[in-house]
This record gives structure tokens, C-alpha cells and sequence, in this order.
């Protein structure tokens, strides 16, 4: 077994036994977070995208939405599960998945009723 | 039926079986998802119906946002490092990296400090050589009517045209927005900041005591994740006159 493969099995272990992630992926994860921020800011100034811009930056807010809430948020590594009808469901995620889904709803009801997407007063 | 099953030693002396205070955190930041989808979407609605301007291409500085962006989201890497550093307890590491965390709030309220400053004092610019030639925003192309007058200096018109929560719809809406999100930011700053002075008293603070710290860097990853969007949503669409 090769040394790298040995440390990237420790750092497994730890995150398992700990249930947190450990700070060298925390690192990673900011890492990854700074290159999605100036991916974003660098795909601002193309202007030949025009409006595909907002998809593709949707994406990467998501990206980075989700990375934060994963991992710094630990929700990943949620194991504390509720039984509801036999199958076991992370709570802490639920909830706040819970919330997200309602958050959503509200914005997308408020947004029709007041003919956002059709352009009416 | 529902059943509470905790692993890693997280089982609670409660009729869950769960830690009452981290449910109540997590359902406060699932309730707390709706108070800002509401400001979000109220901004949304309101965006292209201001009648005067400013409007968001008229005031936005993307490099000033992206940099606060940017801090706010290494303020999240602290955070989780001084969380690392406290199971490890490594009491030294934590407070420098707790403290680093406050300081990186601090910036990205400054920021937001200095942007409000800016827009409510902004000072809009028309080059008169430009009319015509460039795409205006419409505060610009009211501008370029005094071009050619008493108002044109050296080919430029200038006039102070602040954007303040009264100026319009989008003022209304995005200081609201950003406003409540910069309250947030602070509360979070001052939670911190008695977590760093509590961990000076013996007993206070500890690896095994450390819901405290569990929960403050929730609320606090919980900011971020908000400012992501609202950077997406507010500011990077923002430009966009149809969006």
C-alpha cells in the first residue's frame, strides 16, 4: 500500500470516529470555495455569455451552498437519525432541509402571485 | 411512529433522545430560511419596478462584493478550525482561531459599512462623448440631458444621486435585505466574542462542554451560506435590467 493511499485511509478513519471532517478538508473545502467565488467573479465579465450567465452562476451559488452546509455545517455527517415509519432519517438534515424547501416555496409563490415570470404589474 | 436513534455518543437524557438545544438551533436556522426567502423574494418582485433610479448597475461594485465575499467565507474556515482546535483541546488554537473569526466578521461588516456609505453618497458620473455611443443606464441618460448646458464640466455631467432606503423600491428592499443579513452578521460577532472571553474562565469552555461551540458556528455557517445567495441573487443578477 502506498504512503499516500495509507494517510488518505487515516484521514478517513478520523472523520468516521470523530464524526467531523478533518481541519486538512476543512482546508480543502475553503479552497474550493475561494475558486468557486473567483470563478464566478471571472465569469461576470464575459459578456458574450449574456444571460446563460444566470444558470451557470446558479449552479456554482448552489456549489458553494451545498460544500458549506456539508461539510462546515457537518450535515454530511449527520447520524442522528429519526425513525419514521422504519426508515431512518437524519434529523438535523430534515429540518433544515425541511425549512429550505418551505424558504423556496414562499419565494416562488411570492414571486408568481406578483407576475414576476411574466412580466406583469 | 417516530423514534430518536443517536450514534457517536450523542444519545441525551431527553424523551428524544436528542439534545434540545441543537433541535432548537436547527429548527430556528430552518425558520430563519423562510425570513430571509421572504426578503429575497420581496427584493425580487420589487427589482424592476423602481420609477427613479439608482438601480443596482447604477451603485454595484462586484470586486468590493466579491472581496467581502470572499472574507466571510474564510471566516467560515476559522470558525471550523477553532472547532477542530477545541475537541483536540487545544485551548491556545482555539482562541486564536475563534478570535480570527471575529476579526474576519468585523471586515465584512466594515464592508457593508462602506458600501451603504457609498451608495447613499454616490456620486454618478456621464462622459458626454459616451452618449450615443454607450448603453446608458436611465439615471445616465437623465444625466446626458444636461449635457451641453452650464452643468457640463470639462465633457462631464456629475451630480450626487444617493441611493437611501427611501430613494426607491430597490433601496427599500436591498437595504432591508442586506441590512437584517449585516444585524446577523454582528449578533454572530458578539456571540463569538463571549465565547473567546467565557473560555478564559476555567471550566467555561471545554472539549467536553462544547454545545456552545457547536451551536455558534451553526448560526455562523448559517450567515454564509445566506450571503451566498444573497451575492448570486442581489448582486450578480442585479445587473441584469430583465433578471
Amino acid at each position: 500500500m502506498s504512503q499516500e493511499h495509507q494517510v488518505a485511509e487515516e484521514h478517513a478513519e478520523a472523520e468516521v470516529h470523530t464524526g467531523h471532517p478533518t481541519p486538512l478538508t476543512y482546508f480543502k473545502v475553503a479552497i474550493t470555495l475561494s475558486v468557486l467565488t473567483a470563478l464566478e467573479f471571472g465569469l461576470f465579465y464575459l459578456e458574450w455569455l449574456s444571460y446563460g450567465i444566470i444558470p451557470v452562476m446558479g449552479f456554482l451559488s448552489a456549489a458553494k451552498f451545498l460544500l458549506v452546509a456539508m461539510f462546515y455545517m457537518h450535515l454530511r455527517y449527520d447520524n442522528v437519525g429519526i425513525s419514521i415509519f422504519g426508515r431512518d432519517v437524519p434529523i438535523f438534515s430534515l429540518m433544515f432541509v425541511a425549512g429550505l424547501i418551505v424558504a423556496a416555496g414562499v419565494v416562488f409563490a411570492l414571486m408568481a402571485l406578483f407576475a414576476f415570470f411574466t412580466g406583469g404589474a | 411512529m417516530a423514534q430518536a436513534t443517536a450514534h457517536h455518543g450523542e444519545h441525551e437524557p431527553t424523551t428524544t433522545g436528542l439534545n434540545h438545544r441543537k433541535m432548537l438551533m436547527w429548527a430556528f436556522l430552518g425558520s430563519d430560511c423562510m425570513f430571509f426567502g421572504t426578503l429575497i423574494a420581496t427584493y425580487l418582485v420589487y427589482k424592476n419596478r423602481s420609477i427613479t433610479g439608482p438601480l443596482p448597475e447604477d451603485v454595484f461594485s462586484i470586486p468590493v462584493t466579491t472581496v467581502s465575499t470572499f472574507v466571510l467565507l474564510m471566516s467560515s474556515m476559522s470558525m471550523v478550525l477553532a472547532y477542530a482546535a477545541l475537541t483536540r483541546n487545544s485551548m491556545k488554537t482555539f482562541r486564536i482561531w475563534l478570535a480570527s473569526t471575529c476579526i474576519l466578521g468585523a471586515t465584512f461588516v466594515g464592508f457593508q459599512v462602506y458600501e451603504f456609505t457609498t451608495f447613499a453618497n454616490y456620486e454618478h458620473k456621464v462622459y458626454c462623448a459616451d452618449v450615443g455611443v454607450k448603453e446608458l443606464t436611465p439615471l445616465k441618460q437623465q444625466l446626458a440631458e444636461k449635457c451641453g448646458t452650464e452643468d457640463e464640466h470639462n465633457g462631464v455631467v456629475e451630480e450626487v444621486v444617493g441611493l437611501t432606503p427611501r430613494t426607491n423600491l430597490f433601496g427599500s428592499t436591498f437595504y432591508t435585505l442586506t441590512g437584517f443579513h449585516g444585524a446577523h452578521v454582528t449578533l454572530g460577532i458578539v456571540w463569538l466574542l463571549s465565547l473567546f472571553f467565557l473560555s478564559f474562565k476555567k471550566g467555561m469552555v471545554t472539549p467536553e462542554k462544547n454545545l456552545d461551540l457547536d451551536l455558534a458556528p451553526l448560526y455562523w455557517h448559517f450567515v454564509d451560506i445566506v450571503w451566498i445567495v444573497i451575492f448570486t441573487v442581489v448582486y450578480l443578477f442585479g445587473v441584469f435590467p430583465g433578471f
